[in-house]
């Protein structure tokens, strides 16, 4: 029964502190950019009062659009917040680990993105199939740089499963500054600003036809539908900076339930999302949106970077 | 036991019986097509009712027998006639074929079902007769080849199964592509089996006999260079009918010619039979052969995937995409089996068994979906009579239970959890992950590059997914086509919608698939899969020191409670949710123009531009203006995308046919006095070096 308990209580601190956390480090990169360029910038709680807002709007469908534009809000936040159950982010084992492990987690986002971009589609109207071929195009050539990079970690881990790989780093703490490592923290990096559509590859506050990608997509949500693929969409960059804190630097992790375990657990987890936080902040004010079709060489760097870090690892050995 | 033997007989009996009974039975009905009476139509109906519902029932013995087969593992033997200069023609049913009857006959049942109603418009207008007993007899020829435990024997049934295939894809003969289609298909089904017939009589060469159990006792004796040979030719031979790149051009013409019931079929089933092939020949027949084996067919099947994709990308034929979606998959079970033959070669047993088994779990998951999505196209093209998916648009509305399944199936292929296409996905990226361990540069080079493509094509598949999906059948209607399409009959609809089940089932409950596997992989590799990996019900795990698991059932269930969150959350914060219906933004302007969505050639723009030095696409606008250029008349652009292999490979070879032809004519005079000249010559030459 104890253990039930605990389950259960893993299980919703790490959905609260996920689902809650997300908007929070949006406010901070939009803070510290703003502040970076100096502006005084919106305070960093904005976006929950922009979420709030938009769940009390009423939602606009277009006359044109079938199932697949209602749907899709909901299983884009819901694949996402199963993602939220695989990744350790204040526990090092999560309860339901072996449910799936690091490419069901690739692939689950796949899910969020298929739906979207059908809904972009759906919608019938020029910006949303210009959004939906932009994303999945890019989506394409982010894929083989992200697999190497996480399967640089999964064999010197010698496993794909979040927790274990977790487990096993923050015992060989050396591990850490090996250098295949190093390489597949800043393939998965360059990964990770593809991914979650941040400038240099795309830019989320615009929406100028010529350079928006997954604005256009999502152009004619409105109200509640939009909150959640806004807030789906937070927490999937939320996802991604805690995979590059606890993947390459395990420090703080919980491995238990007890108070100052967790109060440690969340403190370190935090203190790494808002350090990665402010570097993608930094990033953005420091480059200028990439042309669409320089996107790729940008992805060819991240992709050879990982190769490199895979095979360095068979050269130099553990 | 005995039981459990005179049942398998039974089965045995209705599968072969159904068949034949079904083709045998229309052929007294193939003339009386004439009159054009609605007393003749009902004739035809019940003809064209018999006709398939003899092949449903030869499937369900099928998956009958091939269950027994696999649950119990005792092989099934039957015994034809013993022929004095070929051995004894037998039937011999062992694991392996009794996964591929599998296949096939769950295929077949859903199809027959499916035939039902898609055949309805032929009656009268086809010869449907016809149809039936080539139907029956396509299926009937791709059971025995797999079934067939003879060289010889699988030989005549091989080319029976190609010949039938070839009557079908010229069934709407009219059509000039059909013809020049069944044409390409005939020349380069013909050229792989004259490589095959030299690989069974270099086999027969060392085991006196054609029987597959005297080429597996020989196996030590063949010197590997005659291995290497044997390998070579059977890879030819059973790629051409498998339709990996380089051998793949018969099949993007040839499976869009057919009808979508045959489509279906071929795509998702007879290309199989060239993997049963390669896995007989290279698995059971050589065994495991030098390391340079399995690198080749994993860069035959790293090419066939990334460049069977990225041509599927710029199809706007629907049936045509889906080809060329045929050529990526193969390529991915390609890289399972070449994983397994690369691993066994080092005596990596346990991860060559998980790389065959990702291998094989993709080829029963790519006939599920590839055959279910075959028939969604079927439909679509049974209801608007157009397989141009830029006409279409919109036909969520119209179609709206062949737009559920087509999504079910657009999102198995695309690998999407926890349908049945992320399951052997996930498995071939295991396997390659476990071959990791083995210390040879060259397997450490290739395995990486191998994830990154496969990574690549699965995401290329989603694109062009949505592109299919998203053209048909979402946003605006393109064209009239669209005006009056209907939904299908029941029978189409139950077919696809047992499909997607069955999609669905291979992606919850892996462990209880594996465990049919499994004997399949055992059998070939002699090693148990369970050495290294625990499965049961919803759940796998490949064990490599810790588990690396996966639970798709409990994946579900969390989605599905995942799915509430937002639901409850958004009522408890804001209350009901309020929807108005309106138009959509279109900068302004008031009226909106289908023409103002995204095609299909436009959506897969950023994907031609990346990977230009692929395609080496050419494109030509030409604008014809009234007045002034501000005043444009009609626009017209064409798009060609340059097949490097009809151009680099192809060509060259006909061109050398050609010339070699136009010498050979010179003695070819036409006088009977020099031909008897020739045959004179001959006869003494033979007579004098091959004594």
């Amino acid at each position: 029964m104890k253990e039930f308990i605990d389950t259960l209580f893993v299980f919703s601190i790490q959905l609260l502190v996920m689902l809650f956390l997300a908007p929070l480090v949006n406010g901070i990169i939009k803070k510290t950019k703003a502040r970076l360029q100096n502006r005084r910038g919106a305070s960093i709680i904005q976006p929950y009062f922009d979420l709030a807002k938009l769940l009390r709007k009423e939602v606009v469908i277009p006359v044109t659009s079938s199932w697949i534009f209602r749907v899709t809000p909901y299983i884009a936040f819901a694949s996402t917040l199963a993602i939220v159950l695989l990744v350790p982010t204040i526990f090092a084992p999560v309860p339901f680990h072996w449910v799936g492990d690091i490419i069901t987690v690739i692939y689950l986002f796949a899910i969020a993105r298929f739906f979207v971009a059908l809904a972009g589609i759906d919608a019938g109207s020029a910006f949303g199939g210009l959004g939906s071929s932009r994303e999945m195009s890019i989506a394409s050539i982010i894929e083989p740089a992200m697999m190497l990079a996480i399967f640089t970690v999964a064999v010197t881990a010698g496993s794909t499963d979040l927790s274990i790989i977790v487990n096993r780093l923050s015992t060989t703490p050396a591990s850490m500054v090996h250098p295949s490592h190093v390489l597949a923290f800043i393939g998965l990096f360059i990964v990770t600003i593809a991914e979650t559509g941040r400038i240099p590859v795309d830019n989320p506050a615009t929406h100028l036809e010529l350079t928006m990608i997954h604005e256009a997509m999502i152009l004619e949500y409105s109200g509640r539908y939009l909150a959640f693929i806004e807030w789906a969409s937070q927490i999937k960059l939320l996802i991604f900076l805690s995979l590059l804190a606890n993947m390459f630097v395990p420090i703080g992790m919980a491995a238990d339930v007890s108070s100052i375990s967790l109060i440690i657990g969340i403190a370190a987890f935090t203190i790494k999302v808002f350090v990665l936080a402010i570097i993608v902040a930094l990033i953005e004010t420091l480059n200028a949106k990439l042309r669409l079709f320089r996107v790729p060489e940008l992805l060819m760097v991240a992709f050879v970077l990982s190769l490199i870090a895979l095979i360095l690892y068979f050269i130099i050995g553990t | 036991m005995e039981y459990s033997l005179l049942l398998n007989d039974v089965l045995f009996a209705f599968l072969i019986g159904g068949f034949s009974f079904g083709a045998g039975f229309s052929l007294f009905f193939v003339k009386q097509q004439a009159s054009n009476t609605s007393q003749q139509y009902n004739n035809l109906n019940r003809i064209k009712n018999f006709g398939f519902g003899f092949a449903v029932l030869a499937s369900i013995s099928g998956c009958f027998l091939s269950f027994l087969i696999l649950l119990t593992g005792v092989p099934y033997h039957f015994e034809i006639i013993q022929t004095l200069p070929f051995g004894v023609l037998a039937i011999h049913i062992d694991q392996l074929s009794a996964f591929f009857l599998l296949a096939i006959s769950l295929l077949g049942t859903a199809v027959s079902i499916y035939s039902f109603g898609y055949t309805k418009e032929f009656i009268q207008r086809r010869n449907i007769s016809l149809m039936i007993f080539l139907y029956n007899i396509f299926l009937l020829s791709m059971v025995l080849v797999i079934i067939s435990g003879n060289g010889v024997l699988f030989l005549i049934l091989w080319e029976m199964m190609s010949l039938t295939t070839y009557f079908l894809i010229t069934y709407e003969h009219e059509d000039s592509a059909s013809r020049k289609a069944g044409i390409l298909y005939i020349v380069m089904t013909h050229i792989g089996t004259a490589f095959l017939v030299v690989m069974f009589v270099l086999l027969a060469g060392y085991a006196q006999s054609f029987d597959f159990g005297a080429f597996r006792s020989v196996r030590d004796q063949i010197p590997d260079s005659i291995k290497t040979i044997i390998f070579l030719f059977a890879l030819i031979g059973f790629g051409i009918k498998s339709g990996v790149i380089p051998f793949h051009i018969w099949l993007p013409e040839a499976h869009p010619a057919a009808p979508s019931n045959i489509s279906a079929l071929m795509s998702g089933v007879m290309i199989k039979t060239g993997i049963y092939g390669i896995v007989r020949v290279s698995f059971d027949f050589l065994g495991p052969g030098p390391a340079w084996w399995g690198i080749l067919i994993l860069f035959i099947a790293v090419v066939s995937s990334v460049l069977g994709v990225l041509y599927a990308l710029m199809e706007h034929d629907i049936k045509r995409l889906l080809a060329f979606h045929s050529i990526e998959n193969i390529g991915i079970i390609l890289m399972g089996v070449g994983a397994a033959l690369l691993f066994s070669s080092f005596g990596y047993k346990a991860p060559a068994a998980v790389a065959l088994l990702a291998g094989l779990y993709h080829v029963m998951n790519h006939a599920m979906f590839k055959g279910l999505l075959f028939l969604g196209a079927g439909s679509v093209v049974h209801a608007t009579h157009t397989k141009n998916i830029d006409e279409l648009g919109g036909l969520a509305k119209k179609l709206p239970w062949t737009m559920l399944f087509f999504l079910i199936g657009s999102a198995a292929i695309s690998a999407l959890p926890p349908l049945n296409g992320f399951i052997s996905e996930w498995l071939t990226f295991q396997a390659l992950l476990l071959g990791f361990n083995i210390p040879d540069l060259a397997v450490k080079l290739a395995i990486p590059i191998t994830v990154a493509l496969l990574a690549l094509t699965g995401a290329l598949a989603a694109a062009c997914f949505v592109k299919a999906f998203g053209v048909t059948f979402l946003g605006l209607s393109r064209s009239s086509h669209t005006n009056d399409a209907h939904e299908s009959s029941f029978s189409m609809l139950a077919a696809m919608g047992l499909l997607s089940l069955v999609c669905i089932v291979l992606g919850i409950f892996p462990g209880t698939v594996i465990s049919f596997i499994a004997p399949v992989t055992s059998s070939l590799l002699g090693e148990n899969i369970s050495a290294l990996s625990v499965f049961n019900g919803g759940s796998i795990a490949i064990q490599q020191g810790a588990g690396n698991g996966i639970s798709p059932m409990v994946l579900i269930m969390l989605l599905g409670g995942m799915v509430l969150l937002p639901i409850v959350f958004g009522f408890a914060f804001a209350g009901k949710i309020r929807k108005r219906i309106s138009m959509i933004w279109a900068c302004g302007l008031e009226n909106v123009n289908p023409r103002l969505q995204y095609t299909a050639a436009g959506f897969s723009k950023p994907i031609r531009m990346i990977f230009s030095n692929i395609y080496r696409s050419s494109h030509e606008i030409e604008v014809s203006e009234e007045t002034s250029t501000f005043f444009k008349k009609t626009i017209r652009y064409e798009l060609k995308t340059e097949s490097i292999f009809q151009k680099y490979f192809y060509d060259p070879i006909r061109k050398i046919t050609v010339s070699g032809a136009m010498i050979v004519r010179r003695i070819q005079t036409g006088r009977i006095q020099s031909y008897l000249t020739y045959i004179f010559i001959t006869l003494i030459l033979l007579l004098l070096f091959a004594r």
